[in-house]
């Protein structure tokens, strides 16, 4: 267990700013959440609603920057400090990401809303759940600083890619067999793309996590590290 | 014939401390500190006070070897020979092992008798390399441009952080290989400050410097490698980016962090 930071304040606002990451990171979460939600129910208002959502997400990123800033310029944090910060600063551009994709989701779903399905969506649920389940541990494994589950979300972002290509491979044999289908089927193609894209940044996140735990870099290596 | 890869070691090493244990009285001061100085860079020693790096210090130039009751063990080595074995001059150790300290202490002579001073006492006579000793000196020290034209001025007319440039400029003069800081910017303002760094900078290409600061930032700014001691024991030692990024201790992250229990 780490000892308290001498200086009370300083303590709380990094304190502030873990916060601030978890929620804005429990509020993209939920966006993804809607945003399929409204796809596969095809409902405009819920489609609507998540859209607005977007501006609160935004202004968690703004906020959790000029406080990122403010600690870096006024305490010259060092160590696991300074790690926490250009995590935190670099997490929420993943997040903020993440935030746009879900809006990307939303308004395909407004698009999809009066048109006829060309399918059931089962594999778009699926891939949303992995996003959803990847994002959810690499928070979780920021909150806990556990390198072990932020190891097995860089893991998993195969499975989510995998899928994205069999849905690729399905969605362009409808669109062969009938040209009719080509503009529902490339927002359903658009909408699997963005679900891949929030598996990697979740992997991003978590990545991040592993810096800022170790103080090791594992970004940009060939193969995912079994163990560090 | 040596060990090729002891010789390496040995050419990478300008200070070698093994086993350095020191006491004043029945007071540890040092316990069993092992540490390689590398030549032309930076090492910062931090830690609170009272955790033993100003005796190490000192150590270095054999500073400690006056003070009642005090008690050195181990081995402190020059390039490989040891500054405490016998037959060692410490006026002439002290000439190659220069030092700063924090209060600019400046005689109370002309800007040009300070840096002359050691020069003189090492039995320099020869006016025309006494006067080149003294201009070289002030440029090191990055003095020179500002009191070029008064070099009869007396050096107590200084500000506080030209006395200690001029402090760093007659030790200096006398030509050292290594130069000892302790705190030498803590009595100055955030130019002077400043000044001190980035002179401190250019010193390595030509000095070898070790450096005792309280100010971590300085640490961080300054060195290339750092040392925390804590309780007269070395802690950790690396280069200052690794330590002040991702410190392999835990005492470590917690002193630079700002957690001092």
């Amino acid at each position: 267990m780490t000892p308290l930071h001498t200086d009370r304040s300083y303590e709380q606002q990094l304190g502030h700013l873990r916060t601030a990451v978890l929620e804005m990171g429990g509020l993209v979460e939920e966006q993804i959440g809607q945003a399929i939600k409204a796809l596969v129910e095809r409902d405009h208002a819920l489609a609507r609603a998540t859209i607005e959502r977007d501006h609160t997400v935004n202004r968690f990123d703004v906020e959790i920057d000029s406080l990122s800033l403010k600690l870096l310029a006024l305490h010259q944090p060092a160590a696991r400090d300074l790690r926490l910060i250009t995590t935190a600063l670099k997490i929420t551009t993943d997040l903020e990401r993440i935030g746009d994709m879900a809006t990307h989701i939303a308004e395909r779903a407004v698009e999809l809303a009066d048109e006829l399905p060309i399918k059931p969506y089962i594999d778009i649920p699926r891939m949303a759940d992995l996003a959803r389940q990847m994002l959810h541990r690499s928070l979780d494994a920021f909150v806990r600083e556990d390198t072990e589950l932020a190891l097995s979300v860089c893991a998993s972002d195969d499975a989510i890619d995998h899928l994205h290509e069999q849905l690729f491979r399905e969605l362009v044999s409808f669109m062969v067999e009938d040209p009719k289908t080509v503009s529902r089927a490339m927002r359903l193609l658009f909408v699997s793309k963005y679900l891949e894209r929030v598996g990697d940044h979740a992997t991003n996140i978590a990545e991040m996590v592993i810096f800022m735990v170790k103080g090791r870099q594992i970004r940009h290596l060939d193969k995912v590290p079994r163990e560090l | 014939m040596k060990n090729v890869a002891v010789a390496e070691a040995e050419s990478l090493t300008k200070i070698g401390v093994r086993n350095l244990t020191v006491y004043y009285g029945a007071k540890l001061a040092l316990e069993s500190i092992s540490m390689d100085v590398p030549p032309n860079q930076v090492t910062a020693l931090i830690g609170p006070s009272g955790c033993g790096k100003s005796t190490f210090l000192r150590c270095l130039n054999r500073m400690n070897d006056q003070v009642p009751g005090v008690k050195i063990r181990g081995h402190v080595m020059l390039d490989g020979e040891p500054i405490y074995g016998p037959g060692v001059d410490a006026v002439d150790l002290r000439r190659r092992v220069g030092m700063v300290f924090q209060k600019s202490n400046p005689f109370p002579k002309s800007i040009f008798d300070n840096v002359a001073f050691g020069p003189r006492v090492h039995g320099q006579r020869d006016p025309v390399r006494l006067r080149e000793l003294v201009e070289r000196s002030l440029k090191h020290a990055a003095l020179w441009e500002e009191v070029q034209d008064r070099l009869d001025a007396s050096a107590l007319d200084l500000s506080g952080g030209q006395q200690q440039r001029l402090c760093i400029a007659r030790a200096l003069a006398v030509e050292p290989e290594v130069l000892l800081m302790d705190e030498p910017a803590s009595a100055l303002d955030p130019i002077a400050t400043a000044k001190i760094e980035e002179l401190i900078h250019e010193l390595k290409t030509h000095y070898t410097i070790v450096i005792v600061t309280h100010n971590m930032q300085q640490a961080a700014r300054v060195s290339d490698l750092t040392a925390y001691f804590y309780l007269g024991r070395l802690i950790e030692h690396g280069p200052t980016e690794q330590i002040f990024t991702s410190p392999a201790r835990q005492e470590t992250e917690d002193y630079i962090t700002g957690r001092f229990g």
